[in-house]
């Protein structure tokens, strides 16, 4: 180990310690807690029951759905970002991170008024039979909306270096641009893209804001899991709410350790060694 | 790199009919799912009118509101940005056992739902939680008060001012501290003379992400605030109260601060980001810090 001559350890370590221990660790801990307290039977009662089961579905499905949908568009605008020069680059590469940017609830009742059955989106949609707001359709645009930027941003990088020789020697061989493509630049694409994938699907897991006004929350057909967790707690029944919040926090911690693994993957092919 | 700049080598997907034929589509989605929600927000808050507008955003609930999310601002932000500046000092400038492990932690907030940290905060403070009785005995409110809503704003934020100084100083490395510490500076003196210098757009850049993030956090406040109209009510839970009460247009016009807060977040990222900040590669997770930044321009 390396000799400490800089100062500060104790006192900067000290902060840093007592903020995460009460900020992240305390809660969370006491959610785990208490989701232990309930002992395994009453556990898996209120977890393996219809109504959760019905909204791990629909969350899990719409989720999907989304991350599918950025994953084509946001490749798409990735891109074009980076391998085209067209008027409104720099604009449109800004724009990308509004989803970021835009609080959840404002997102949420923008989207409903867009896809309501009068907005603009909505009413010619539902002419020829569409309905988005309170339907899944709904869910999955909230989500794919709050969730866009994570591909583009961790594509963008990987598509900025690519080196062209590749490329090249592809054309060389006399190779078509489609398998150029698809054999060439995807496959070095790839652990960036798993990467934006699942920290996109991760982030429409357990968004909430942004979907519960468009979704209509009907039990069983449009409820989503933190939804469900909410009900629960305002019902003032804190185990169900504990239980089904701890599954959501597996599923979190689950998706953390496959976005690590991703990720460290994904630098290995970027950082040049 | 550098010789493939003097000619352009053959790239796939120049074919003109082909790249114009891409650009306008993905130009027409990004109408439709970017700006399309952004416009609507303004056509919304505005359909009565300038004055109705007005009227709306003077409305006394809708002005506690608005103190509420700046109050919050003003204690979530600064603490987490002292959090960020010390985990980022602590974590680079020396090694110790469990520093990865750190990382991670710091981290969590990002993966976790804000509905779940809502519903964690509960069981600390909640009445059926750890403090609970505790704090009921000695009459504190930390819940559907200021205090919970602070701290959901806190948890949703930690890793905010952290994760964009985390690689940067790692990348910076320790020399220049060293060198002023061995000429005698304090470590105070240090960190203000020679670290802040190198951060500086770093670290402006976290913090206007946190506060955005503090001002529009809705799920997490949410759950700990119990939603009092013109008491625990910020700005985000106010918006949501009008829209369920088919004030659309309040909603709107109470939504239009956010979201003119969010473009003025847009325009400062993009301006932080031409001066270097941002741009380090980052890992979000604790992988190998990155050492190169961004070779571009």
């Amino acid at each position: 180990m390396a000799r400490r001559i800089l100062p500060g350890l104790p006192l900067t370590l000290g902060i840093t310690l007592v903020y995460v221990a009460i900020i992240v660790v305390l809660p969370l801990g006491a959610l785990v807690f208490k989701a232990a307290s309930l002992g395994p039977e009453d556990y898996w009662r209120i977890v393996s029951s219809e109504r959760a089961v019905a909204s791990y579905r629909i969350t899990l499905l719409c989720a999907l759905a989304a991350t599918l949908f950025n994953l084509v568009f946001g490749l798409a605008l990735a891109w074009i970002i980076v391998r085209y020069r067209f008027p409104g680059r720099r604009f449109v590469d800004a724009l990308v991170d509004l989803p970021f940017a835009l609080p959840t609830a404002v997102a949420g009742i923008a989207l409903t008024t867009l896809f309501a059955s009068n907005g603009w989106f909505g009413a010619p949609l539902a002419a020829i039979g569409i309905k988005v707001a309170y339907t899944p359709l709904g869910i999955i645009i909230a989500m794919a909306f709050t969730s866009l930027p994570f591909i583009v941003r961790t594509v963008q990088p990987v598509l900025e270096e690519l080196d062209p020789a590749l490329e090249e020697a592809g054309q060389t061989l006399g190779a078509s641009d489609l398998e150029i493509f698809l054999r060439v630049i995807l496959p070095q694409l790839a652990p960036s893209l798993l990467a934006g994938l699942s920290l996109s699907f991760a982030r429409s897991l357990g968004e909430f804001g942004a979907i519960i006004f468009i979704a209509g929350n009907q039990p069983f057909d449009t409820e989503i899991t933190a939804l469900l967790a909410f009900i629960r707690l305002e019902e003032y029944d804190y185990p169900a709410s504990a239980a089904i919040a701890s599954v959501m926090l597996i599923a979190a911690f689950t998706m953390l350790a496959v976005t690590n693994l991703l990720q460290a993957r994904a630098l290995r092919y970027t950082v040049k060694g | 790199m550098a010789q493939t700049k003097t000619r352009r080598p053959p790239r796939i997907g120049e074919a003109p009919v082909f790249r114009i034929t891409l650009i306008a589509i993905v130009l027409v989605f990004v109408a439709l799912v970017i700006v399309a929600p952004l416009a609507v927000i303004g056509v919304e808050a505005f359909s009565k009118g300038i004055a109705y507008f007005g009227k709306t955003i003077a409305n006394s609930d809708t002005r506690h509101a608005i103190m509420m999310t700046a109050l919050t601002a003003l204690i979530a932000v600064p603490i987490n940005t002292a959090f960020g500046v010390a985990a980022a000092w602590a974590i680079t400038k020396f090694d110790f056992p469990g520093r990865r492990l750190l990382l991670i932690v710091i981290e969590i907030p990002f993966s976790v739902s804000p509905i779940v940290a809502g519903v964690a905060y509960m069981f600390v403070y909640g009445l059926q939680g750890l403090f609970g009785e505790a704090l009921q005995s000695a009459d504190v409110k930390i819940l559907f008060a200021l205090p919970g809503i602070v701290l959901a704003s806190m948890f949703v934020t930690a890793p905010f001012v952290a994760r964009e100084l985390i690689p940067l100083m790692q990348a910076q490395g320790r020399d220049l501290e060293e060198a002023a510490t061995s000429l005698g500076a304090s470590g105070w003196r240090t960190f203000f003379s020679v670290t802040l210098p190198n951060i500086k757009w770093a670290l402006l850049y976290g913090i206007i992400l946190c506060n955005s993030r503090v001002m529009g956090e809705f799920g997490a406040v949410s759950v700990v605030s119990g939603n009092i109209r013109g008491q625990t009510n910020t700005l985000p839970l106010h918006i949501e109260l009008l829209y369920h009460d088919y004030n659309a247009v309040g909603a709107f016009a109470a939504a239009s601060i956010l979201a003119a807060l969010a473009v003025v977040t847009l325009i400062a990222k993009v301006a932080l980001e031409r001066r270097g900040a941002g741009r380090v590669r980052r890992p979000t997770l604790a992988g190998p810090s990155p050492t190169s930044p961004e070779t571009k321009q």
